[in-house]
């Protein structure tokens, strides 16, 4: 680097560029936050899909599936789950239900986490609020 | 060691290490559940052990910055630590959280490890990478509180450089960010938004400054160049890290239900992302190549120029790879984001902790400026064979993620996941045997320091490499 470019200007663009680009992100965070209640439903955050949320939570759902493309990539995308189980929200509850509790010879499988009836329709109900959030049109197919 | 109180980096270093072969030992475990689905199921589901593999990552890394820390700050700063003990207690402190955490993971289920810790009080777990009991989590901030006080009053007292500045800013930013960590709003799209305040502010952001100021450390010591000179690079790749990489979050946010113009910020800004660590790898090299001394410890200058040149590869070209919104809109949520982000903590934050481990070992054991010739060849054989196997196990996940993405998201007849997986498993065994190297890799550093050398290693004077 050049002698002329000294370290205490290297410090001011440091300093300047860091301090200008946060409040450059607080300001499209602020919009951000304005804009969200629009894209995700908002009217639609029931008390049950809270819970269902918990439940994703307290069972580490994401330490295998990614949802909304985020988490682990061993088994399928669930933000269109609803979607691609036919806007069912049994056929949800049965899969989870009927989990095999010493898994399938060879093969991948979920655990058995024995949900209660209360539970089941929670994590359901989150699912089918999920799929409802304005997602840029991703995933690009139903497969997820 | 000019100061006796840098000592205190010791065990810091020691559990590192330990608690990174653990976290090698879960990554061959996921290995091979991705080809033999039932392996140890129900023992250890693949959710438990994805859970140990990336928090005893995380973990690890922590030691390795706080010893780290306590070894330069006093080097730095020109003064003996304000408190050993304190630094002793905290070690204790927050290797117990560590341990009794992952042990919690591995003996009951995950929802009884909720309830047992009164998640439902202040739900904060069951979010990727932050699984840990809300418990630990202010296990975490009582430690992060007490080590930074800790450091804190040390630089007050002594000389402020660059250096110990900006890695106090990167360490106060660290703790500063993980705050976010118990924002758990129940709307899944602002949940997100601020999760990535903690995971991508921490390692597109802050960390980046401690791995600056530590890299610029080793150089300084290694190389003998003017100090002005390193600290000017310092603040100019730092300065290129936060411009890019905070609007850089934005790539983020491209699918989460975030207003689409952050398909714009993201994009624009993230692509610039890669400058910072091609500035590093210049910086590096270059003073390597100006340098002032032939320091007796060539395995650390070998970690140091390898840091910069992986940190280059995994966050900047691999992260490029996949950051413009729409490439991600296809790459998302499949194996190209593994692949980039192996390469990018081993490159960024495995290799920088490893190269501060490397230059301080010596001193710490008492072996002067340099281990013996003989544990030096075994630490560079270990660079190479994590280097190298890791490099494959990226190009092997890439490989995978490719064809993943044309046989579920492109091709005219999208199959459904786990169809796919099926016909992608030979990537994924192949990856499991470059993961196998990697292990034996690990394994040989650790041996570095079990073997005894009987030749001390010496400085050849620069004069006689110069004629030679």
């Amino acid at each position: 680097m050049s002698a002329s470019f000294t370290k205490s200007m290297a410090r001011n663009i440091f300093y300047g560029g860091t301090v200008f680009f946060i409040l450059v992100f607080l300001a499209l965070t602020f919009d951000t936050t304005r804009a969200l209640p629009a894209r995700d439903h908002r009217e639609n955050l029931t008390a049950q899909v809270a819970e269902g949320k918990e439940v994703w939570e307290k069972n580490n759902c994401i330490g295998c599936h990614t949802l909304l493309g985020e988490g682990a990539y061993f088994a399928p995308e669930l933000g269109n789950v609803y979607e691609r189980f036919g806007n069912n929200k049994e056929a949800i509850k049965i899969f989870i239900k009927t989990r095999p509790r010493n898994g399938v010879p060879g093969r991948r499988s979920m655990p058995q986490f024995n949900l209660s009836d209360e539970e089941l329709e929670a994590v359901a109900e989150f699912l089918k609020y999920t799929s409802e959030i304005d997602t840029a049109s991703w995933p690009p197919n139903i497969q997820g | 060691m000019v100061y006796q109180s840098q000592a205190v980096a010791k065990p810091y270093f020691i559990a590192a290490i330990g608690l990174f072969v653990g976290q090698v030992m879960f990554g061959l475990i996921l290995g091979l559940q991705y080809v033999i689905g039932d392996f140890l199921f129900p023992t250890i589901p693949f959710n438990v052990a994805r859970m140990v593999h990336t928090n005893l990552l995380i973990v690890w890394l922590l030691f390795g910055f706080m010893g780290a820390t306590y070894y330069l700050i006093p080097e730095e700063a020109e003064t003996e630590l304000h408190s050993p003990r304190l630094a002793i207690i905290t070690f204790w402190v927050f290797l117990a959280a560590g341990v009794l955490t992952i042990l919690g993971y591995l003996m009951v289920p995950y929802a009884t490890l909720a309830e047992a810790t009164g998640n439902s009080l202040l739900p904060t777990m069951g979010r990727e990478f932050l699984e840990q009991p809300t418990l630990t989590k202010i296990g975490i901030v009582v430690v992060a509180l007490a080590f930074l006080y800790n450091v804190g009053i040390t630089v007050l007292k002594g000389k402020k450089t660059v250096i110990n500045t900006v890695l106090l800013l990167g360490l106060t930013g660290l703790a500063l960010m993980f705050l976010f960590a118990f924002y758990n709003p129940s709307a899944l799209t602002l949940d997100k938004y601020y999760w990535w305040w903690v995971v991508h502010l921490w390692v597109e952001g802050v960390w980046e400054l401690i791995l600056g100021a530590i890299l610029a450390f080793v150089l300084i010591k290694v190389t003998g160049v003017d100090r002005e000179v390193i600290e000017k690079w310092l603040y100019v790749i730092i300065a290129a890290a936060l411009v890019t990489g905070i609007i850089g979050t934005g790539h983020h946010y491209y699918w989460i239900g975030a207003p689409e113009y952050w398909q714009w910020w993201g994009s624009i800004f993230s692509a610039l992302e890669p400058l910072p660590f091609f500035m590093m790898t210049l910086f590096a090299f270059n003073m390597v190549n100006r340098r002032r001394r032939n320091h007796p410890n060539k395995a650390a200058t070998l970690w140091a120029l390898g840091t910069a040149v992986m940190a280059f590869l995994g966050a900047g070209v691999w992260g490029f790879l996949h950051t413009l919104a729409p490439v991600n809109f296809y790459t998302h949520g499949t194996q190209i984001t593994a692949a980039h982000g192996h390469l990018a903590f081993f490159g960024a934050y495995v290799m920088i902790v490893l190269t501060i481990i490397s230059y301080a070992a010596p001193q710490l054991l008492g072996q002067g400026e340099a281990r013996s010739n003989r544990q030096q060849v075994l630490e560079m054989w270990s660079f190479w064979l994590m280097s190298v196997a890791m490099v494959f196990i990226v190009l092997f996940l890439t490989g995978a993620g490719i064809l993943q993405i044309w046989l579920q998201r492109v091709s005219e007849n999208p199959q459904p996941f786990m169809a796919v997986q099926e016909q992608i498993a030979l990537f994924y065994w192949m990856r499991t045997v470059a993961g196998i190297v990697f292990f034996i890799g690990v394994m040989v550093f650790v041996a570095s320091f079990l073997v005894k050398g009987r030749e001390v290693a010496r400085e050849t004077p620069a004069a006689i490499e110069a004629a030679a």
